[in-house]
């Protein structure tokens, strides 16, 4: 497999700080573009949209890290915990676009979230996700020590139920949504295999 | 039976040319008009800054075309709109193919700036271009036994990319109430701005139900049934508990996902503050007696 170690030489030579430069400019571009016009001329239904596609986008490339690894040789290990708390700093954007340009009153926040189950989901999984960018530090890794691993499996369940609240929104019969779902799932499908694979 | 509904905005027969394209142009043309009739205006009129064209034009839900804003905008050129007919059947004395130009020397065109509120909880003010849908089913002749108007949009598979995936099911239906559809509201809209439809629009010919949710207000019509049964609407079909036949917008009833009590108005920017929606988005005056005796939270 040529691809792999290829690949592999090239992202060695990239620092994970540019990863942070590289995640972290749409954001800065979409705000420019939002107070300026380059949006459209309704900028925060647009900055929501965006910033939750990336999200979810970010959360879909940190499940990818490890299949990428065992099935193509892939190793982008260095760059998965900027990942991960990229998709979280996205998702803290896009709840805060939603709070404070989009609904704008806290008491609505409230009956959106008990009343709305997209809402409902899309909150769990922030929620979820928030445990998991605090413990994202070598200092939490060494403490933690297995409990680590256990707990940022529920990184598996974020992803689905960023999935699934996408796939509520969605007005009509959507494909994009199913897209991202389909993505979602079959990642998590390639762990569930691969004990079985060793077994044999 | 042209000219039953006005608001002193609509007497602005003196716009400049050329002054139209830009929302602060338009007011001029207003204040041109005489701001003396300002004073006395309604609750109905004195909001009612039309938005930009641009506004208009590059923010539109026409499923047809994709399911993004601005895919209408980009896609909806390749629809062909000439030669246009209109079949009118069902419960009409004269059932034809009526080709637009007919239809339209025979309609007289006025100007109507209504409200238009989406079912997705924005709105803007469009200053439309049209006649009546009265005046059309007049035309044709409505038999006593009609008790409903269903209409369906154009539908051309090589031309609307955003039906090669069954968002919807194609084509695109909706249906009025005949004391709805014969309403002097409802309109059948040609233009906006004094200019003709633009596609995404739904050019080359609409209907505008203004105190309805947007998505009642069906795009480029091919056809209008007379008939004596409620007919399927689209959306309706699609989710039911969602969207209701009827419509009507309604700060009081919640969409399932969504407030309805509050509305954001386009082009306020980045920051403004969302809007009280109105009672039959503001024409309760005129269209609250169509419903006496409903209960609205029923026939939503
Ligand atoms: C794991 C966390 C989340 C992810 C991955 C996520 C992702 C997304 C995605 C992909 C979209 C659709 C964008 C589009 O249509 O193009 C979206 C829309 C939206 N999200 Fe989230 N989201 C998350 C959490 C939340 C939370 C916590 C809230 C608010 C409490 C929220 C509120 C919304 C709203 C209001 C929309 C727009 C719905 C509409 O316009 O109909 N999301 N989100």
């Amino acid at each position: 497999m040529p691809l792999g170690p290829a690949i592999n030489g090239a992202a060695r030579r990239v620092p994970v700080w540019a990863v942070w430069i590289a995640g972290l400019a749409p954001a800065a571009w979409l705000f420019w573009q939002a107070a300026t016009g380059g949006l459209g001329v309704e900028p925060v239904e647009a900055l929501e949209h965006r910033l939750g596609e990336l999200a979810l986008q970010l959360l879909i490339a940190g499940l990818a890290v490890t299949p990428l690894r065992r099935h193509l040789g892939v190793n982008l290990m260095r760059f998965r915990r900027a990942l991960g708390l990229l998709a979280f700093t996205y998702v803290c954007l896009h709840l805060a676009v939603w709070l404070l340009l989009d609904v704008q009153t806290l008491a609505r926040v409230w009956e959106d979230v008990l009343k709305r189950p997209y809402i409902t989901v899309g909150m769990a999984g922030f929620l979820l996700l928030i445990p998991l960018a605090v413990t994202s530090n070598d200092w939490s890794v060494r403490r933690l020590g297995s409990r680590w691993r256990r707990l940022h499996r529920l990184s598996y369940l974020a992803a689905v139920l960023g999935g699934l609240h996408f796939l509520l929104l969605a007005k009509g019969f959507q494909l994009e949504p199913l897209l991202y779902a389909g993505a979602i799932l079959g990642l998590l499908a390639l762990r569930l295999r691969l004990p079985r694979r060793q077994a044999a | 039976m042209a000219y039953r509904w006005k608001t002193d905005l609509t007497e602005r027969d003196v716009t400049p040319e050329g002054a139209w394209l830009t929302r602060r142009g338009l007011m001029a043309g207003i204040a041109g008009a005489g701001i003396a009739t300002l004073a006395g205006r309604g609750r109905a009129a004195e909001a009612l800054e039309p938005n930009t064209w641009e506004e208009i034009t590059t923010y539109n839900n026409f499923y047809e075309f994709g399911t993004d804003k601005t895919d209408p905008a980009r896609h909806a050129g390749a629809m062909t709109i000439a030669p246009w007919s209109v079949r009118i059947d069902g419960l009409v004395d004269r059932p034809a193919d009526y080709a637009l130009e007919d239809i339209l020397s025979r309609m007289t065109i006025e100007e109507r700036i209504y409200r238009f509120r989406c079912v997705e909880a924005w709105s803007r003010v469009v200053p439309w271009n049209g006649f009546e849908l009265a005046d059309l089913l007049e035309m044709a002749g409505v038999q006593s036994g009609a008790r409903y108007v269903a209409f369906e949009t154009y539908l051309n598979r090589d031309e609307m990319p955003g039906v090669r995936f069954p968002v919807l099911d194609w084509p695109y239906v909706e249906g009025l109430r005949l004391d709805e559809a014969m309403h002097p509201l409802t309109i059948m809209a040609t233009g906006i701005y004094g200019r003709d439809l633009p596609k995404q629009n739904g050019a080359p010919l609409r209907l505008v139900v203004p105190w309805k949710y947007g998505f009642k207000s069906i795009k480029s019509v091919v056809r209008i049934t007379l008939t004596a049964e409620q007919p399927p609407t689209s959306w309706n079909k699609a989710n039911p508990r969602e969207y209701g036949f009827y419509s009507n917008v309604n700060p009081e009833v919640d969409h399932p996902r969504w407030s309805q009590a509050t509305e954001r108005r386009i082009g306020a920017g980045l920051f403004a503050r969302r809007e009280p929606t109105q009672m039959f988005n503001g024409y309760a005056e005129e269209v609250a007696g169509l419903y006496e005796g409903m209960d609205l939270t029923k026939f939503y």
